[in-house]
């Protein structure tokens, strides 16, 4: 069977448009609200990256770093994240999943162990953000004997004979990161920009799928949904964020956002 | 896993970057690939380039101020009786510690590579205050990270960045400490490094990070292996070399030069923070067998939960205060050439007192750690053993700490 993440893209291209991508954090506020919000999303997301929070992360801007440590404050624990992918999956058989992380809680969990667990709760692929390539190959190995798609990232600093070589290594879907920034920076690039380098990389591969994140927010995905797909991340957390400062329902306000930038790329 | 004689400690790793096959390495996000990359490039052709090593000696001399003293402290080795203590004052300084050393390698590598802009991570302050010097002196302009516990109580060094003209930018994640700081200065590094250079102000970080800073604080024991042979004749037969360890910069520059002597004529021994005696927490991944992980782009023994959370530290020296170790130290460990070992907050106090009491010196609290071991040890040693401690700060910045904890009296008017 062809892997969600594949299935997704398939079922965009044939609707004619982008894929949406979404990231939240596991346990953002609870487990069980992080789970709900899941269910909730996933109607107009394509596919649904989940983050594992980490309480150094060296790549996350404010938004995203407020989510983790929310999480982790809250009690969240590496077997709670593959439980809430698991019971995501229980109602959402084919909804494609992303776990989205930082290496050492793999490497703490044991790289085998992760990955049976990864297939055993139903995780289809994984980001490693402090993982990079040539460091990854033997994992993005493994992760594709166990039928588990390792994404690359790549960067506007990535020189072309690198992402050349990544690419020629990589699995079907790769996420270019839009410009210099840690995850939820304002977009200091224009689309345009983006559109240009994200097409130098389509032609080297025109088969990999390619998804483009970081900064992108409701004011800017209609812009950039000639892509194959679009990750938003930090104004979903800060969604969050802002909901419970307000004391009102994170899903319900989730899920609206999430509908609204799905509208923006039809 | 083995050390190699005759080749730099430095120099001992592998094309991905790690010590003994599984320490350091480049856990880093894709963005700062390439400028890792780049300064790698810089860094091994600039090493071994004889007008640059001319152009670093030269400002270590003249403006750095080299040699530092080594000196014997005499009453301290009549009340202990037993081994004679000697220490390198580093402490003497431009600056006041060890840190000037990479803070001015950096902004020479920053020069050479045509960026405008510098930024470092600081703990007790000194790697932000040298920093900010440097980026001073070679025309940069400098943005420093520090914990927003760190700047409460390391004020003289905070003061200090400023007056240099530097931002001091705190960081409120996390424990507000070292360990935070780090990390909003690589976060900002991955946002900038088109226009900006950054400085890991101690043995810690990506590869390239851990061998400029050990590149630079050699310097410590180029100098004291001169000034040995000048006082001795010649290397002495039992000499042991007392270091305070946080991330281990100054630790591995003492050492470095002392390497490939057999350990029976040349020990090494390096003290961690083991933080207040009453609490569970501390800052001593190699003395209390912390597992490895991966902390700030390095694989290295680090304090951390089952999960691999980074566990907060506790210390009374913000300088020592940090989860993780160089991997420099942990090769070091395991090869068993160096040995570990802490002392407590009140250990490094008690030390620190006992110092003062004797000699005109005032170490700050991280050598008072080292202090503390050597007291201890030498007391069982011989007359003929030459123990080494090295002052690596000046206790000016721990004034408001000792002022509480000790009282007025410990502390001399500046």
């Amino acid at each position: 069977m062809l892997n969600p993440i594949s299935l997704a893209f398939k079922k965009a291209k044939q609707e004619n448009r982008a894929a949406l991508l979404t990231y939240t954090v596991a346990g953002d506020s609870s487990k069980k609200q992080s789970l709900d919000i899941l269910n909730s999303i996933s109607k107009n997301a394509d596919i649904l990256e989940l983050g594992v929070p980490h309480n150094t992360p060296v790549a996350d801007g404010s938004q995203i770093q407020t989510s983790a440590y929310r999480a982790i404050k809250n009690g969240i624990r590496m077997n709670d994240v593959f439980k809430i992918v698991k019971d995501f999956k229980k109602s959402n058989k084919n909804k494609a999943i992303i776990l989205m992380g930082y290496f050492n809680m793999i490497f703490q969990f044991g790289e085998n162990k992760f990955l049976n667990k990864c297939n055993s709760s139903g995780v289809n692929g994984l980001i490693v953000v402090d993982l990079p390539w040539p460091e990854n190959k033997e994992f993005a190995r493994k992760c594709k004997r166990k039928s588990i798609y390792f994404i690359q990232l790549l960067s506007p600093t990535t020189t072309t004979k690198r992402l050349k070589r990544i690419i020629r290594d990589s699995h079907p879907m790769n996420y270019f990161i839009s410009m210099l920034s840690t995850t939820g920076g304002k977009l200091k690039v224009s689309p345009k920009h983006i559109l240009k380098n994200y097409t130098k990389i389509k032609k080297i591969d025109p088969k990999k799928e390619i998804v483009i994140g970081f900064g992108i927010t409701e004011k800017t995905i209609g812009k950039l949904k000639s892509a194959d797909g679009l990750v938003v991340g930090s104004a979903i957390c800060k969604e969050i964020s802002k909901s419970l400062k307000h004391g009102q329902n994170p899903v319900t306000n989730v899920s609206k956002l999430v509908k609204k930038l799905k509208s923006k790329i039809l | 896993m083995k050390i190699k004689k005759k080749i730099p400690l430095i120099d001992q790793v592998s094309k991905l970057g790690f010590w003994g096959g599984k320490f350091g390495g480049n856990y880093v996000p894709e963005t700062l690939k390439k400028p890792i990359e780049d300064l790698e490039i810089l860094f091994n052709k600039l090493k071994n380039d004889k007008r640059f090593i001319a152009e670093r000696d030269k400002y270590f001399k003249n403006w750095v101020g080299a040699p530092t003293r080594f000196i014997k402290l005499e009453n301290l080795t009549n009340h202990v009786g037993g081994a004679q203590i000697w220490s390198k004052v580093v402490s003497d300084a431009n600056g006041g510690a060890h840190k000037i050393y990479n803070a001015t390698v950096h902004c020479l590598l920053a020069k050479r590579s045509g960026k405008k802009f510098i930024i470092g991570d600081t703990g007790a302050g000194y790697a932000g205050k040298m920093l900010s010097m440097a980026a001073k002196k070679f025309g940069l302009k400098c943005k420093i990270f520090m914990g927003a516990k760190d700047i409460a109580r390391q004020q003289p060094n905070v003061k200090a960045m400023k007056k240099n003209g530097a931002e001091v930018i705190p960081v409120y994640s996390g424990s507000q400490t070292l360990v935070d700081a780090v990390s909003e200065c690589m976060r900002f590094w991955v946002a900038n490094c088109d226009t900006t250079a950054m400085c890991v102000g101690s043995t810690v970080g990506p590869a390239v990070f851990v061998r400029i800073c050990g590149w630079s604080t050699s310097q410590i024991s180029r100098e004291l292996k001169v000034q040995l042979i000048d006082k001795f004749g010649s290397m002495p037969k039992k000499l042991k070399l007392y270091n305070c360890v946080g991330g281990g910069s100054s630790s591995f520059g003492f050492w470095n030069e002392f390497m490939d002597y057999d350990k029976k004529q040349c020990e090494f021994i390096g003290v961690e923070a083991g933080g207040p005696a009453k609490s569970k927490k501390h800052a001593a991944p190699l003395t209390y067998g912390s597992k490895i992980g991966i902390l700030h782009g390095a694989a290295q023994y680090v304090n951390q939960d089952s999960d691999g959370q980074i566990e907060e530290t506790e210390s009374i020296s913000a300088g020592l205060d940090y989860p993780g170790i160089s991997p420099l130290h942990c090769f070091l460990k395991d090869t068993k050439r160096a040995r570990y070992t802490a002392a407590s907050d009140e250990d490094a106090l008690s030390a620190y007192k006992t110092v003062t009491k004797f000699e005109k010196l005032r170490p700050s609290l991280e050598p008072s750690h080292a202090f503390s071991v050597a007291i201890k040890e030498a007391k069982k040693l011989s007359k003929d053993t030459i123990v080494v401690v090295n002052s690596c700060g000046d206790a000016y910045k721990d004034r408001e700490i000792l002022k509480k904890r000790l009282g007025k009296k410990y502390v001399e008017p500046n």
